[in-house]
């Protein structure tokens, strides 16, 4: 069950790549983009350094939702760690369906250096996702039904 | 290692972090944080007296580690290294938390922007109390370079780096060296004849005992990192002897087939077997085997029997492609551009009306050695044009239907281009189009001003909404906003200035060389305003119009930058490379061997005697991707340790 709180803000943990997302969070700081202050960012050198362990970690500690952003494919510094970071991304949202977390909760996207508008956007509408979903409480929810 | 004394400074940035984000209350909060003994803010860290304040404080309070809230690591976290370093702390042992581009710059809330900023900042403590000591891995430099592109750019940082005495590749993809440059008539303000100024570059090219010039190349594949680049390059045969071909031509003059010359815009025919223009370098011709009738099987082969017959018998007609395996230490990309479709831009009939042309098929009819040897003729019937008009800015700063940006030099060329055509055309009339000049450079007002005060030159400021064709001749609908009338010219010709847009394969190369790009496609630098010649990816350097829409001076200016760059790193037989690496926790592997494949450089193998996985750190580049993939967690990254990622997080979600 789903508690509405009227001052909700969630908290949104955010792996950014240091090559293309962490550079257009940057860029969109530059621009002086604005968006809401709900992600805090971990500078990471690549998306596929983010392990999903992590990601459960995050949520378990008290996250309301987490962010992955990578290069776009294709692009990746190191080759392809987007794309793995997309493969394991995939069974982590089976995972998360067997917890009976929203698949809204963790996100994984694609933003370039070049892309600080749409880091924005991401940030924005993960935002007004989560906010709606309501609190995690991961405590109640996972660890009462486990 | 929890008992570190941490030191935390947060800076002002003037008013930029300060404006939004309460400094006061984030080194109060930061005060609260186990472990640190000292916090203190200042209006600018990273300058002399912030750095100096850095320095006294670790020794007067005997820090073993400091955090700096300050702009993105991307920007100062060196400087700040290189401050703990000298204070005698251990360069990792200092973190930055990004408070200015992802704080303070985003957020127009100030209770929030410093809550957000003192997340960041103990984030920033709780990661440093866990950092390791670490030193930089030596790893030795490969003291030869790879240009890619022979425009002017490439040839000016190929010459610069093989003059410092370095062995250089230049790879370029057509048959001939000189790029754009080579196709212009003039260059402005001076007027030179663009090919004299190149010609002598080019032969010096050529001739460069360090210069090993591939052309017809491609890149096909980067691997390795600064100082140690493994580029794979696919050259396609000429089919031609280049040392033997003494360019007689015997070989075109029977060559059944002809296609239009892409040096002339298709102004021009050419056959398939051809010299690129008169002043290639190479000086030899050059077969295009996908126009040729076929080489496989042969079907014509008339040219390799003139040649045999007639000339010096240089042709091969069974030569295959080469592929190149190079070993480098620095990269300079000298790409280039190409002009925006202007086929895109109906209003103005290009594509549809011959007489309209873009600004470089122009150029190619000014140029002596061009269609019209340098007589301005009408495309369509070939009479000389009495009215003609330049639209400026075709296709430019039009964010929503075509180009958002301005390409910095057409102002100037149009200028010259109607200074030229008054030259030739003394009776004719010519109109410019424009919606303001832009004209800064040496020399370069006087120079528009020159071309503005000539008789039969009328400029005109405003856009041209309309062009069509009605009794043989285009009429041009414009509007002038300086006297907020109408404007309708029936002209013979129009030009169109149309944009600069990186080369086309600008993108796939980005992939193979890892360098990213901007919002239009030119590559990024690592600093827009302290690291302009820099990719953000190491031992990656950029020269010309590739970067950004550029004049010659600059692309020469930056051109010899790039190369002095890349001579910097090569002044050194080793080089320095982040420690910060994978690394295998012994007891806890078991030798499953997922790892392996996971990695990108073949970093990781499994030790043939233990049977466990290793980590060989000067290929490693730290990616992280094989911690992800172990089933164990036996494998950890030095200085982001699933530890240090869940103290982080912690900070996050603790807050």
């Amino acid at each position: 069950m789903i508690q509405l709180e009227t001052n909700f803000e969630p908290k949104i943990v955010g792996f950014l790549c240091r090559w293309c997302s962490y550079a257009g969070a940057d860029l969109a700081g530059t621009s002086r983009i604005k968006y809401p202050p709900n992600v805090n960012t971990i500078r990471v050198n690549c998306s596929g350094r983010v392990d999903p362990t992590l990601v459960l970690k995050a949520l378990a500690l008290g996250a309301d939702g987490v962010l992955i952003a990578g290069c776009h494919p294709g692009d990746c510094h190191y080759t392809n760690g987007n794309v793995k970071a997309l493969r394991r991304f995939r069974l982590l949202q089976k995972m998360l369906d067997q917890f009976g977390i929203e698949r809204e909760r963790v996100r994984l996207e694609w933003v370039s250096a070049s892309e600080g508008e749409r880091y924005a956007r991401v940030v924005r509408g993960m935002t007004e996702d989560v906010r709606s979903l309501g609190p995690l409480n991961w405590k109640a929810r996972v660890e009462a039904v486990a | 290692m929890g008992t570190k004394r941490v030191g935390v400074f947060v800076c002002h940035c003037g008013l930029n972090i300060a404006g939004m984000v309460k400094v006061k209350e984030v080194i109060d909060k930061a005060n609260k944080q186990p472990g640190v003994v000292f916090a203190v803010d200042h209006k600018y860290l990273c300058a002399e007296p912030g750095q100096t304040l850095i320095k006294d404080s670790i020794r007067q309070h005997q820090l073993d580690a400091i955090v700096v809230a300050a702009c993105s690591p991307a920007m100062h976290e060196a400087t700040f290294k290189n401050i703990a370093q000298l204070s005698g702390l251990n360069r990792y042992n200092c973190e930055v938390a990004n408070i200015r581009e992802q704080s303070s710059w985003v957020h127009d809330d100030s209770d929030k922007a410093t809550s957000k900023a003192q997340i960041a900042v103990r984030q920033g403590i709780e990661k440093v109390k866990l950092n390791e000591p670490l030193q930089p891995i030596t790893v030795p430099v490969t003291r030869r370079v790879l240009v890619i592109g022979g425009g002017i750019a490439g040839i000016r940082a190929a010459l610069d780096v093989a003059n410092g005495g370095y062995q250089v590749y230049l790879v370029e993809k057509s048959g001939s060296i000189g790029g754009r440059m080579a196709q212009l008539s003039e260059t402005f303000p001076t007027l030179d004849c663009s090919i004299c100024i190149l010609g002598p570059l080019m032969v010096e090219v050529y001739r460069h005992p360090n210069i090993k010039l591939l052309r017809l190349s491609r890149v096909e594949e980067v691997k390795g990192y600064i100082g140690n680049f493994k580029v794979r390059v696919r050259q396609e045969p000429p089919y031609v002897e280049e040392a033997k071909c003494n360019a007689c031509g015997e070989c075109a003059k029977v060559c059944p087939a002809q296609v239009p010359n892409e040096f002339d815009f298709g102004l021009t025919w050419r056959k398939a077997i051809y010299t690129p223009f008169a002043q290639a370098v190479p000086p030899a011709y050059v077969l295009d085997s996908t126009n040729c009738l076929g080489l496989l099987p042969q079907a014509c082969g008339e040219c390799k029997k003139a040649c045999d017959q007639f000339g010096t018998g240089c042709m091969n007609l069974d030569a295959w492609p080469q592929v190149h395996e190079l070993e480098v230490g620095a990269i300079i990309v000298a790409t280039g551009y190409e002009l925006y479709d202007a086929t895109k831009l109906t209003e103005y009939g290009y594509g549809i009306f011959s007489d309209v042309m873009t600004s470089l098929e122009f150029e190619r009819m000014l140029s002596a050695s061009g269609p019209t040897s340098g007589e301005i003729r009408r495309p369509s019937d070939g009479e000389t044009p009495r009215e003609i008009v330049f639209i400026q800015c075709a296709g430019q700063r039009e964010p929503e239907t075509a180009l958002p940006y301005c390409s910095k030099i057409c102002c100037m060329y149009t200028a010259r281009h109607a200074m030229m055509f008054h030259h030739k055309v003394p009776e004719g009339q010519a109109y410019v189009f424009y919606m303001d000049i832009r004209a800064g450079g040496k020399g370069y007002e006087e120079f528009v001003k020159r071309c503005q005060e000539e008789r039969g030159l009328l400029y005109l400021r405003g856009r041209v909404a309309k062009v069509y064709e009605e009794n043989g001749k285009l009429v041009v609908k414009g509007v002038d906003t300086l006297s907020g009338k109408r404007v309708q010219i029936n002209a013979d010709l129009v030009v169109l200035a149309v944009g600069m847009i990186p080369s086309s394969e600008t993108h796939e190369l980005a992939s193979k060389l890892k360098a990213s790009l901007d919002a239009n496609g030119f590559f990024s630098e690592a600093h827009p305003k302290l690291r302009p010649l820099e990719s953000p990816t190491a031992g990656i350097f950029m020269a010309g119009a590739g970067q950004a829409p550029k004049d010659i001076p600059d692309t020469v200016a930056q051109a010899s930058g790039a190369a002095s760059k890349a001579l910097d790193l090569l002044s050194s037989p080793t080089l320095e490379r982040e420690p910060t690496v994978a690394q295998v926790v012994g007891e806890l592997c078991s030798g499953c061997g997922i790892c392996i494949p996971s990695c990108p450089y073949e970093a990781l193998s499994l030790n043939a005697e233990t049977k466990l996985a290793e980590v060989s750190e000067a290929l490693c580049e730290g990616c992280g991707t094989c911690i992800a993939s172990c089933p164990s967690s036996a494998l950890s990254l030095r200085n982001l340790t699933d530890e240090q990622m869940l103290a982080m997080i912690e900070a996050i979600v603790a807050s």
